[in-house]
């Protein structure tokens, strides 16, 4: 059986509090040691020089939108798959607004399929919390569950209607499922495309008020209490979505949450003079809002850091501001913009890849993200300080959309590992 | 001795064996009408079942007809359609000599515009002398028993109560298990829209079974533990060492999408089969109201077991308990009919 040793890296484990110098030893697709010095127990084994370098659980994505099946011109499994192994991440979960949506098995089995021929990042998904998206009749979350859907969300859109989500989350309660919602009350975000504020006045967009996202959040809440199912809040963006998941959590409710980066390296001023690559949903926030976002971070109310990715092709972005599409491709730039947070002196480095790995998994129930003998040997290898520019045009993922093309970041991947496989390298 | 409604402590049917051993003689039912089974007692629930249990054997014999009823008026009055339930309260009312006239209520007067209250009193001029009534709306038969002179018996309102069903379930239980304290009895599917499940865990408290419910979260109502039940989701939990599984119909032609997924979906997870069963004792009996939904709450192979389904014998002893219910709600008087309900057991 193959052996790999990684000698002298920095040891990230955010599940034992590991944050060492020290040696770790692969065989075949586990973990086998982890310690200070195990050179003497591996001489057969292929050696990586990781001095300088930092190693922990590969990346846990919990939010992407791979658009396939139907939008294959855009990302498939193999593109995203790819894109994902270039930005360190060694599992991830796929949003079920895909064509047809993942409402039923047949698709949940479809993409397991095609994820075991790609072999790159773990592929999982989620699985619609209503028929086709359409927020009405509930899905067969017990056998979707059954076949391996991680969660149950409508995507991009929020279930609007509080009777459906009160059954939503009462049936996924009867199976302990997770409900993963889209925190945005939608007929308040049917106003506009920004939010509201001096740069949507002065830009003349029409706006949406960031109140949206706490009105859907605290009935969310609401219903929650009644319910007891486990909730997720996806891509949390204001002060007061993260105060209400704050008091909830206090109040010993099952919620967790997650952001995006955009929302804590960004802000509405991003926009500039009207750049669809800025364009979000949930949009991008004040400044108040960011510090916001990055203090729910830190003390925890913010369990994880999700890419949002989310491709979208030439002819659906460079359009007028208010027809483009929403989002932005994130999985290659998702581990150096979450390092701004460490840079900045925000969050530890350990703190930060518990954010990016175990705390996800755990949200999840995937068991992943640890570094410990008998784990598997999903693992990424990187360079926390190295300065680089993003280069948006070098992006393996099909769609190049991102506001960060040119921006100078710290912290790159050298090495992302799946079940023991390298996926992807980069030399120094 | 007397009670307050004239029922005399004498046997009722020269077809109640039981009634002569057990409780005192003279409990009876004390009731100017059924509309629910809160609010019986044991004693009133018991002299029910051994009436009936007497009028078990006369309905396998060839001669069935008796002049209990004679020169009495009973008119069904179903408000919501019913095949069942009505053909079974006309049987009744007829083998026991009785004038029964059905009321299609669907094709008369509450569809041009005539209230519910306004039927009450057309009805009540007739003098009837028992109104079997089914109403889709919770609570309407109620409402009509508080307007007419006649005894009232509900043969289902709304997600309320269904009180003949459970009394037929429990004559069911009775003649095959012997009794019905300290069995545990599982109650599975629909609970939310369920009149028999609310009549049944009443019953069933009442004569200290103990209750459980099985379904997922959508279809049970809030607080239903404080009715007695134990709640459960998970069928395999559920049904551990039950004697009875009754399971309930899901109303599909309404409900798919907005509280359960799909027929497959449902059968997989909360639809009794074989392999669900095993959870229950090895002697565990399967009931269910009717009308079945096979594939869909249960699997054909069970309901058609004839060692474990008393489906059939429900319907047996539907009959037979709604004879008794006719016959002691327009039994010997009196002084006639009080004009108002006699207090209940225990508070006068």
């Amino acid at each position: 059986m193959s052996r790999l040793l990684f000698r002298g890296a920095r040891l990230l484990d955010p599940e034992s509090g590991l944050d060492a110098p020290g040696d770790l030893l692969v065989e075949g697709d586990r973990i086998v040691a982890v310690g200070g010095n195990l050179a003497a127990g591996a001489r057969d084994a292929e050696t990586v020089d990781a001095e300088g370098l930092c190693l922990g659980p590969g990346l846990v994505d919990m939010r992407v939108q791979l658009r396939e099946p139907g939008a294959e011109h855009m990302e498939s499994i193999e593109t995203g798959g790819h894109a994902a192994a270039a930005g360190g991440v060694t599992t991830m979960v796929a949003l079920p607004n895909t064509d047809p949506p993942v409402d039923d098995v047949s698709v949940v089995e479809f993409l397991a399929r095609r994820a075991r021929e790609a072999k790159l990042a773990k592929i999982h998904t989620y699985a619609a919390a209503t028929k086709g998206l359409r927020g009405r009749d509930l899905t067969e979350m017990g056998l979707l569950s059954a076949n391996g859907a991680l969660g149950f969300t409508d995507g991009v859109q929020a279930v609007a209607d509080a009777l459906v989500m009160q059954r939503v989350l009462a049936y996924a309660r009867t199976f302990d499922l997770l409900v993963i919602q889209h925190p945005e009350e939608p007929s308040l975000a049917r106003a506009g495309e920004v939010s509201e504020g001096e740069i949507a006045t002065r830009l003349g967009l029409p706006a949406i008020t960031p109140a949206a996202e706490v009105i859907m959040i605290e009935r969310d809440l609401r219903l929650v209490e009644i319910t007891g199912a486990r909730y997720h809040a996806a891509h949390v963006s204001t002060a007061a979505g993260v105060e209400a998941i704050r008091r909830a959590k206090a109040r010993g409710l099952p919620v967790t949450s997650d952001t995006a980066p955009p929302y804590f390296v960004l802000n509405e001023t991003a926009i500039g003079d009207y750049r669809t690559f800025a364009k979000l949903s949930p949009p991008l926030r004040s400044e108040w809002d960011r510090r916001a976002v990055i203090e729910g971070l830190r003390d925890g109310t913010i369990d994880a850091i999700a890419s949002d990715h989310a491709p979208w092709d030439q002819d659906s972005k460079r359009l007028p501001f208010s027809s483009a599409a929403y989002g932005i491709v994130g999985l290659e730039t998702l581990l150096p913009l979450a390092l701004e947070l460490y840079h900045n002196r925000h969050l530890g480095l350990l703190q930060l890849i518990q954010r990016l790995t175990w705390n996800p998994a755990r949200i999840l129930r995937v068991p992943v993200a640890r570094l410990a003998p008998g784990a598997p040997a999903d693992l990424v290898l990187f360079d926390p300080d190295v300065s680089w520019r993003i280069c948006t045009d070098d992006f393996r993922s099909k769609s190049k959309n991102a506001p960060f093309d040119g921006r100078p970041v710290q912290g790159r991947v050298r090495r992302t590992m799946v079940d023991g496989r390298t996926i992807f390298q980069r030399e120094a | 001795m007397t009670n307050l409604l004239g029922l005399a402590g004498r046997p009722r049917s020269p077809y109640s064996p039981v009634l002569m051993q057990g409780a005192a003689p003279d409990v009876a039912y004390r009731h100017r009408h059924l509309l629910g089974i809160e609010g019986l007692s044991p004693e009133d629930i018991k002299y029910v079942l051994d009436l009936a249990d007497g009028y078990v054997e006369l309905n396998r014999q060839a001669e069935k007809k008796r002049s209990v009823l004679r020169g009495r008026t009973i008119i069904n009055c179903f408000f919501e359609n019913s095949t069942r339930t009505r053909t079974s309260f006309e049987v009744a009312g007829k083998r026991l000599g009785g004038d029964v006239i059905n009321m299609s209520v669907a094709a008369s007067s509450m569809h041009k515009g005539e209230t519910l209250i306004d039927t009450a009193m057309t009805l009540n001029a007739m003098h009837p002398d028992v109104l079997i009534v089914r109403h889709p709306e919770s609570g309407a038969v109620h409402l009509l028993a508080e307007k007419l002179d006649c005894a009232v018996i509900n043969a289902g309102d709304g997600s309320h109560e269904h009180p003949t069903q459970a009394l037929l379930d429990a004559l069911t239980i009775r003649r095959r298990k012997g009794r019905l304290g300290g069995l545990t009895v599982a109650i599975c599917g629909d609970v939310l829209h369920s009149r028999v499940a609310r009549s049944n865990i009443a019953l069933l408290n009442i004569m200290g079974a103990r209750v459980r419910v099985v379904a997922p979260r959508t279809l049970l109502p809030a607080e239903i533990e404080r009715l007695g039940v134990e709640v459960f989701h998970d069928m395999a939990e559920g049904l551990a060492d039950v004697d009875i599984v009754m399971m309930l119909r899901l109303q599909s032609e309404r409900m798919y999408g907005a509280f359960v997924p799909s027929t497959r979906e449902y059968f997989h997870f909360f639809g009794l089969d074989y392999e669900k069963l095993r959870a229950a004792k090895p002697d565990a009996l399967i009931m269910h109201p009717g009308p079945m939904n096979r594939g869909v709450e249960i699997g054909s192979e069970v309901a058609d077991d004839i060692d474990r389904s008393l489906i059939r014998h429900q319907v047996e002893m539907g009959v037979a308990v709604r004879m008794a219910c006719l016959e002691i709600l327009t039994g010997d008087l009196g002084n006639g009919p009080p004009r108002f309900p006699p207090p209940r057991v225990g508070e006068g």
